[in-house]
């Protein structure tokens, strides 16, 4: 393998590319599922052009799904609670950006997973720039796009649970949890907080047993139960966290 | 609130998550124990989302056509299978099963 520049900026734009086809995909199972959850096809657009963050678009329409508009503060609840690790790749992410305030904007409406584990993986400052620009914009672009013919697709089934798309929604969310399962507190916290959430659910709203079950993750990660012993964060820590919009 | 009201409200709290990390020190993710949170925290939601999408009625819990095709997802899953055919084999098995009446 070379290290000269050109080569890795080539290649950067390459896995870039191939990240955002891969992800701008199932930006149709989104769409589809967020007019099946009530939404309408403009509100669905809205939701991945301003939001642009897909797990918590996602979450948005599945507690909209289960409680209706009563469940709309627990629904911004789980999407901003979601946005919480965008705060985290948007700081990996300033330096590789650098100053001037239009392009930290610009940046910052680009920053999920993808466009920051793209980043991360290369090695020159350069390739690293670029990496993380062509994967936003190109996710931008493609699950925009996707996300429309998705709606209007969703729009002409009807009944969604004749399509199975209410199990659809269940198993969007175990693949984007799948890849995050990498460590024996990862599992753990996944696990506890889904008996959480299903052992609340005939007692509360729908919406609160997914918020109350996130106290999970803040309790086990303050102690740090089953956890490695502290040390600074792994660099490579949001690199590995590919997988979700 | 409006179905608009609440769309836009998530909307932009996730925009301003997203400039929060461009005006924060990146060093203060040196500290392990936010770091740690922030990490567990979407694991934890993720988690509690697929309990209550699998199992969550309203306020009841059922097991339905959802419980085997989210066994059939985990089961992809493991075999390394991408998002879209994860997602599309679970809406499948759900609909053969309730199409054949063996599931609700």
């Amino acid at each position: 393998m070379t290290h000269e520049p050109d080569v890795e900026a080539r290649r950067a734009r390459r896995q870039g590319i191939a990240v955002a086809l891969a992800t701008s995909a199932y930006g149709i199972s989104f769409g589809a599922l967020a007019v099946a959850s009530g939404l309408d096809v403009w509100q669905t657009c809205v939701l991945s052009l301003v939001m642009f963050t897909g797990g918590s678009q996602f979450a948005f329409i599945g507690v909209m799904v289960s409680g209706g508009l009563a469940a709309a503060p627990a629904a911004i609840a789980s999407a901003a609670l979601l946005g919480v690790r965008n705060v985290a790749y948007g700081m990996r992410m300033s330096p590789v950006i650098g100053p001037g305030w239009p392009k930290r904007l610009a940046a910052a409406h680009f920053t999920i997973d993808e466009s920051t584990a793209v980043s991360l993986a290369q090695t020159s400052p350069r390739a690293r720039t670029l990496g993380f620009w062509v994967t936003g914009v190109a996710i931008y672009i493609g699950w925009n796009a996707t996300t429309l013919a998705g709606a209007l697709l969703g729009d002409v089934l009807g009944d969604p649970r004749g399509y199975g798309l209410d199990a659809a929604a269940a198993a969007a969310f175990l693949a984007l949890l799948w890849p995050r399962l990498k460590s024996r507190q990862a599992i753990a916290v996944g696990a506890a907080a889904a008996v959480v959430a299903a052992c609340l659910t005939p007692w509360l709203m729908p919406g609160m047993p997914v918020l109350l079950a996130a106290m999970v993750a803040v309790v086990v990660g303050w102690f740090n139960w089953l956890g490695r012993p502290e040390g600074p964060a792994a660099p490579d820590r949001t690199a590995s966290a590919g997988g979700t919009a | 609130m409006t179905m608009w009201n609440a769309v836009l409200l998530a909307a932009i709290a996730c925009v301003l998550l997203k400039m929060l990390g461009y005006l924060t020190p990146p060093h203060w993710l040196d500290a392990p124990r936010p770091a740690r949170i922030s990490d567990l925290l979407t694991v934890a939601l993720l988690g509690a989302l697929v309990a209550v999408q699998t199992l969550g009625d309203g306020m009841a819990v059922v097991v339905d056509a959802r419980v085997p095709a989210v066994l059939v997802a985990a089961v992809l899953l493991s075999m390394r299978a991408s998002f879209l055919v994860v997602v599309v084999a679970a809406a499948v098995v759900a609909a053969v099963l309730r199409l054949l009446g063996w599931a609700t």
